[in-house]
């Protein structure tokens, strides 16, 4: 990995062999399609029309990205420093518990300071969550993807004792669900669009974790721990504090995801907020090579394919699950292609 | 005979057992295989589509062909094919091997879903159960007591794979490969392809696994079927520390813990069972912060597996 120079140029080459990648796993998932006796063309053009095809299309896209901005830099952030996290589902439900407690404690506050305080408590809580994964990896050595995973079922007890006990609505009585936070205490939509602003939040946090990650001494400390962890502690560098943070900044912006989803769309915490943006989020991580500026195209590509399932359903006569197999083919070819790095004379950097 | 008097409070212990035995089984069969394949110095997080696949296919042959033991063979078959496809992404350069099983989490129960679409509907036949509760006149007491036999099969099995791992040529390899791949490679043997050998032996035991939940225990086929159970096998092999026969008990462990809720849901507790749910987790996470340091390795742990590192 280039670390200290030609982060452009890294940047292309890491480009386009994910571009090659997705192609590659296209033509994979259109043979698989071939083969149980779908028409593949037909529904990557479905694909294409439910994902990019008409503006309402698009908005939809968005809608559905935004969230995955933010988790997938939950695993992103802690992978410059070498760690796989896969916190962001837990992250995310610590998030929206956290904002629905918050809006539940101001009831009389006006919307825009119960708003800030939603958004604060989300990033808190899961800041907290997967910081403690980083904890105990810095302090402790335990490993931090098993207690990121842990900690995600934890989070889900968690929430489902919540509802159906102490934060518990009696009126929902389809799903257990928790108090709502209030119509008034709902984010609205971007003047314009049909999209919430958890996709300015998204796209923020993304630009804000690239500027981090490359622009700041954290960020190139961060770097180096990831590079050579012993070089790093022989520099001199604050490895379990550079550990902590990165995971702290990533729960946040999980958990920001998890107040998005709150306050933007479902309005209370309920088992609709387990539906896989943490796990999508850490295969939208990869696919951006753990780049925080290429998670926001990657991140508008599966919002695009997650948006894509209903219009394949209905057309094609496929089960949901087609875009589940289609992300798995994507998501294996992009690590399998991890070794064509630096393989191409095209990408070779001039010697010095 | 039928005596219908309610067990009330005796039934929490009752429904705790029947549950260990019952929600264990499966987690038997998937902890086994990922602790082969952990022993080899994998780790497959995949085991999640694993298991989900192995219940997919599993039902479906059950259900095309009317017998169930072909459809366990068939789900082994099945785990066999992606552990192999695991094993093959890790062995190319600079794969990590905790990216690709979560890769063949969604890979493996996309695919499931999406095969087994045609088959949630229809009812399949599934494996039958051993009555050990005839003597009672209790159904509840009966309906515990029944017993598949795939969980006898589990109870072979961890102290075969203990006694192969420590006492054959094979286990030798394979702990080797695991501890230190450079040491195993300057002995002579093919790390790689102990690895694979080991991740498709560890598939097949995993897809039995899923076998059980579709054609035994909840012994239906939908997409909920799996709660995690794949995923908590690799928490579940650490929390037993590597060793199949603690594997086999942490199994019945976190099947009961997972009966505790349902249980006192029964007795009319409808509120906090919940938090018995993390339980497992709560424990499988202290154990590891209790034996876990940055200087050493828990006792047991292959040295190759990114978890001691």
């Amino acid at each position: 990995m280039v670390v200290f120079a030609g982060k452009w140029h890294a940047a292309a080459n890491a480009a386009s062999i994910s571009a090659v990648a997705i192609v590659a796993s296209m033509a994979l998932f259109g043979v698989f399609l071939t083969l149980s006796g779908a028409n593949p063309f037909g529904v990557f053009e479905s694909i294409y029309r439910g994902a990019f095809g008409s503006w309402f299309a698009w908005q939809n896209t968005l809608q559905l990205a935004a969230p995955l901005m933010l988790t997938a830099l939950c695993t992103a952030l802690p992978a410059r420093l070498g760690m796989i996290v896969i916190g962001g589902e837990g992250a995310l439900i610590m998030g929206g518990i956290a904002a629905v407690a918050a809006a539940l404690a101001l009831p009389h506050a006006p919307a825009s300071s119960v708003i800030a305080a939603m958004m604060l408590a989300g990033m808190v809580a899961g800041g907290i969550w997967v910081g403690l994964a980083g904890a105990l990896r810095a302090y402790r050595g335990v490993n931090e993807t098993i207690s990121s995973l842990l900690l995600n079922y934890i989070a889900i007890a968690l929430m489902n004792h919540l509802v159906t006990g102490p934060m518990r609505d009696p009126e929902m009585v389809n799903r257990p669900s928790s108090w709502h936070i209030g119509d008034a205490n709902m984010i609205r939509s971007i003047p314009g669009m049909d999209v919430h602003w958890g996709l300015v939040f998204g796209l923020v946090a993304c630009v804000a974790a690239f500027v981090l990650m490359y622009s700041t001494v954290f960020g190139f400390a961060a770097r180096m721990v990831g590079g050579n962890v012993r070089a790093a502690r022989t520099a001199g560098l604050p490895v379990p504090m550079l550990t902590i943070t990165a995971c702290i900044i990533g729960g946040a912006a999980a958990g920001l995801a998890g107040m998005v989803e709150v306050a933007a769309v479902h309005g209370r915490v309920s088992s609709s907020l387990v539906v896989g943006y943490g796990y999508t989020g850490i295969l939208v991580a990869f696919i951006a090579r753990q780049n925080p500026l290429a998670i926001v195209p990657t991140a508008a590509l599966l919002g695009g394919i997650n948006a894509s399932s209903g219009l394949i359903q209905r057309t094609h006569d496929l089960p949901d699950a087609t875009v589940l197999v289609m992300q798995g083919i994507i998501f294996l070819m992009i690590l399998v292609s991890e070794p064509l790095f630096g393989r191409f004379a095209l990408f070779q950097r001039e010697p010095v | 005979m039928d005596n219908v008097i309610p067990l009330g409070w005796w039934g929490v212990p009752l429904a705790v057992l029947s549950g260990a035995i019952r929600a264990g089984t499966p987690f038997i069969f998937v902890s086994l295989g990922e602790c082969l394949t952990e022993k080899s110095g994998r780790i497959n997080l995949g085991l999640e589509g694993t298991l989900v696949m192995g219940a997919m296919s599993a039902y479906g042959i059950s259900y095309l062909t009317g017998s169930p033991w072909l459809g366990v063979l068939v789900a082994g078959a099945s785990g066999m094919v992606l552990g192999a496809l695991h094993a093959w992404a890790c062995s190319r350069p600079q794969v990590n091997d905790i990216a690709v099983g979560i890769a063949l989490m969604v890979f493996g129960t996309g695919l499931a879903f999406y095969l087994g679409k045609p088959f949630v509907q229809p009812q399949a036949p599934g494996l039958p159960a051993i009555d050990f509760g005839w003597w009672s006149n209790h159904s509840q007491v009966r309906a515990a007591l029944q017993v598949n036999a795939l969980f006898f099969v589990g109870l072979v099995l961890a102290p075969l794979m203990r006694w192969a791992l420590y006492n054959t040529r094979w286990g030798l390899a394979v702990r080797a490969a695991g501890d230190s791949a450079d040491a195993a490679q300057s002995l002579g043997y093919r790390v790689d392809r102990i690895r694979l050998i080991s991740t498709v032996i560890g598939g097949f035991f995993a897809g039995i696994g899923g076998a059980f939940l579709s054609l035994y225990f909840p012994g239906s086929w939908n997409e909920g079927l799996s709660s995690g159970q794949g995923l908590m096998a690799v928490a579940l092999v650490i929390f037993a520390r590597w060793d199949p026969i603690l594997c086999f008990l942490a199994s019945l462990l976190f099947g009961g813990a997972s009966a505790i809720g349902p249980a006192l849901q029964s007795v009319g507790i409808t509120s906090g069972y919940y938090l018995f749910n993390a339980a497992p987790y709560v424990l499988t996470l202290l154990l590891m912060v209790a034996t876990s340091s940055r200087r050493r390795l828990m006792k047991g742990t292959p040295g190759e597996l990114g978890v001691g590192k």
